[in-house]
């Protein structure tokens, strides 16, 4: 196949074509060992206490304000996003080696971030092509030449990992800009402790809850060197009409900082403050879950009223720690995806541990001719594209979709990237009162700090809630559910 | 050319503000056609000016005034010794990789028509005449007119009128020299016209292209000449945006008036 890059565990063979893998039952519907308990739980739960499960699990959700439809807008249906009572459940062992596979890949990004922003290394030996880099808009010169503290411009990455079989899993997409989504993972388990008490304890699973705990320790250890005594943390949102702001509030919460907008903060040369009624008090580390281009209007868009003038002057000054850092959303660009086995091979000089799904880079005219022959069978996506949106699903596509794309294809071929459809694995699902198999994916959440990479065993395990369907994104009809890791 | 520069930038605030941040790119750094005399920053307020570089090389002034503030002024004074090298730029720091200087900003993307007359007017011809066909098309097609634009007029909207400021050609001529594959940057600055005057409403800005085998070349659109040692060349960047020569943000206050005037003089006469 022109134009694929990251050989597959089967040479050139389609992946996971066929019958999906169903993580309960397998291929050939004889239950695995990780899923035994849970699925006898689920044959002696009579489905009327389900129902009632499920009720009280909505009923929680809102009382807590833990869904995004607080607001009251119209786009609020949207975002509260369902949560499925049955748990996706991995055993130690898989944990394991997805864990290893996952901070080979983080250590790789973090290192490639450095190198681009530094010595560029990785472009001098040709691995990838330069202009992929420099003319993408997501890779900010302002970072050239900074020293980023602790050498960690991703302390927060969530990576998107899909399975076919009961032996692989597939990266599908990296988030090194600021991944969201750890409150449902920390919120779906409390949801199961509340409604299942004994089930966790029964089933030995790993807790999830020390996810804060992590992270605060890895943006303590991340500090600016020329900090002050004690080591102040603030979480910067857009503000409560961002659709996660609910996920701003409650990482504040958990992590015990104060939770600020822009208005909150000030710069005095080169030093950031935070305005409290004692006073200016010093912040030394910002964990910000607002955008590059509005996080100082003094450097990016001019016209940002949600960032902090002078702030990035501060971060260049090294007075101040951004988490993550500016421009590491370069790495989250799926033409830079379709390099990552190479990237993992230069920066940790072992072979990817993790695979990649295998992607034709439509700027490259052999994998642009076969992708427009093939539009029927693959995903297409856009490079810079995420949530869902702007992909074609080839074998979901109407003949007038394929042509449109084609069109659009053709007119911008750097834009896009394709790769097979993966029958993507199948979980256990409530629904309509049945429990039917639906697709799913997993996003784990890595932390990095000075002292190595650290992963809370789980993360949040988006579904396909419609029969059939392999786009799990919440804006396109998704939920969630809690991930169970269990002991060894 | 011995050059003598005065600049004075003056805000005036129909209510009182809060406070005033600013990032002043407002001092050239030396290199072989240009010697630094003197060069003095002041601002009429107490505040401190904080010195760094940005990722370009330029440098950079910060400050912060605390109010109230009825009016603001910064003073740049100045005295250089420029070199006529045709353009052709030696001993600049350059820090940035070439590459990212084809990258297209919001300022500068070269829509279909832009890319099609900067294909037209090159017309095959090589490295250093392209741009010099490139540069004459340009100031043919375009008036200059400083009531049609604004400091957010992007280089297609600007060339769709056929009309604009020294910004507009600079970012109109940065777009077309990447479409044809020429790293090119945007220069702000000054510059002494040649009709001897010496008092200017604005400071000036133009561009600069990478040529393989010559290096950068400062080219001016607006004048259709490359630039000469009648220019003071201060900032550089991939727009107008990076360039700038104050970048500020003000809290509270209403409605802000600005008052810029520029002197440039001959400095031989003085000395």
């Amino acid at each position: 196949m022109a134009g694929v890059m990251g050989k597959t565990a089967k040479g050139s063979e389609p992946i996971g074509s066929g019958k999906p893998f169903d993580e309960m039952n397998g291929f050939d519907g004889e239950c695995r060992e990780a899923y035994r308990a849970l699925k006898d739980w689920l044959e002696e739960t009579p489905t009327d206490l389900l129902d009632q499960r499920k009720l009280e699990a909505e009923a929680l959700f809102r009382r807590s304000g833990i869904t995004f439809a607080v607001y009251g807008d119209k786009d609020a249906e949207e975002r509260l996003i369902p949560y499925d009572l049955i748990p996706r459940v991995l055993s130690g062992a898989e944990w394991n080696r997805l864990s290893e596979g996952l901070t080979q890949r983080v250590q790789a990004i973090n290192a490639l971030i450095v190198d681009l922003y530094s010595k560029a290394e990785i472009l001098k030996a040709g691995i990838i092509p330069e202009e992929l880099i420099y003319a993408n808009p997501a890779f900010r010169p302002e970072m050239i030449g900074i020293a980023i503290p602790g050498n960690v411009p991703v302390p927060i990455a969530g990576i998107d990992i899909v399975r076919v079989d009961a032996d692989d899993f597939y990266v599908l997409e990296d988030n090194a800009r600021t991944p969201s989504g750890v409150s449902y993972m920390l919120d779906n388990r409390e949801v199961t402790h509340l409604l299942f008490p004994d089930l966790l304890g029964r089933n030995r699973v790993q807790p999830v809850e020390r996810y804060a705990d992590e992270l605060l320790a890895v943006l303590e250890s991340l500090k600016p060197v020329n900090s002050s005594g004690d080591t102040t943390i603030v979480v910067l949102t857009p503000g409560s009409y961002n659709s996660a702001f609910y996920e701003h509030s409650f990482l504040a919460d958990k992590l015990g900082v104060e939770l600020v907008e822009g208005r909150d903060l000030f710069v005095r040369d080169d030093i950031l403050y935070m305005r409290t009624t004692q006073g200016p008090k010093r912040v030394d580390v910002v964990y910000r879950r607002v955008d590059d281009d509005f996080l100082d209007p003094l450097t990016f868009r001019p016209d940002s009223m949600l960032g902090v003038p002078g702030l990035f002057s501060c971060y260049r000054a090294g007075t101040v720690t951004l988490a993550n850092a500016v421009g590491t959303g370069i790495s989250d660009d799926k033409a830079i995806y379709s390099y990552m086995p190479e990237i993992v091979r230069f920066y940790t000089g072992a072979d990817p541990l993790l695979h990649n799904v295998p992607t034709w880079r439509c700027r490259e005219p052999e994998a642009l001719a076969y992708v427009l022959d093939h539009l029927g069978e693959l995903v297409v996506k856009e490079v810079h594209g995420s949530g869902g949106y702007g992909m074609l699903v080839g074998p979901a596509s109407t003949q007038a979709e394929r042509a449109a794309f084609s069109e659009k294809l053709k007119k911008q071929p750097d834009n896009f990237i394709a790769q097979p459809t993966l029958a993507l694995s199948t979980c256990p699902t409530y629904v309509d009162g049945c429990i039917a198999p639906r697709h799913v994916d997993l996003r784990p959440f890595v932390l990095t700090g000075a002292s190595g990479t650290r992963i809370v065993p789980g993360g949040l395990t988006r579904v396909a809630l419609r029969e059939g369907s392999l786009v799990v994104n919440s804006s396109q009809g998704g939920g969630t559910k809690d991930t169970w890791v269990l002991e060894e | 050319m011995h050059l003598k520069l005065q600049h004075t930038t003056r805000y005036t605030y129909e209510t009182p503000v809060r406070g005033v941040v600013q990032m002043l790119r407002l001092t050239p750094r030396p290199y072989d056609g240009l010697h630094v005399v003197r060069w003095r920053i002041d601002v009429d307020h107490d505040a401190t000016l904080k010195p760094s570089e940005d990722s370009f090389g330029n440098i950079v002034h910060s400050f912060c005034a605390e109010g109230p503030l009825d009016a603001l002024t910064v003073t740049v004074e100045g005295e250089v010794l420029t070199e006529d090298t045709s353009g052709i730029l030696h001993g600049t720091q350059e820090r940035l990789p070439l590459g990212l200087y084809l990258r297209q900003t919001p300022l500068t993307t070269a829509d279909r028509t832009i890319a099609d007359f900067a294909r037209d007017a090159a017309d095959g011809r090589d490295r250093l005449d392209a741009l010099h066909a490139l540069m004459a098309a340009l100031s043919d097609r375009m008036t200059f007119d400083v009531d049609v634009t604004h400091v957010h007029t992007t280089a297609d909207e600007a060339f769709a009128d056929a009309k604009g400021v020294c910004q507009d050609f600079a970012h109109i001529f940065i777009a077309a020299a990447r479409s044809l594959k020429f790293p090119a940057r945007y220069v702000s600055g000054y510059m002494r016209q040649s009709d001897g005057r010496e008092h200017y409403e604005a400071g000036h800005g133009w561009a600069e292209v990478h040529v393989p085998g010559v290096g950068w070349i400062g080219f001016d659109p607006t004048n259709a000449i490359c630039a000469t040692d009648a220019y003071i060349r201060v900032a550089i960047g991939l727009d107008y945006l990076d360039a700038s020569p104050v970048r500020g943000v003000r809290t509270g206050g209403a409605h802000e008036t600005l008052d810029v005037s520029i002197q440039v003089q001959h400095g031989a006469s003085q000395q």
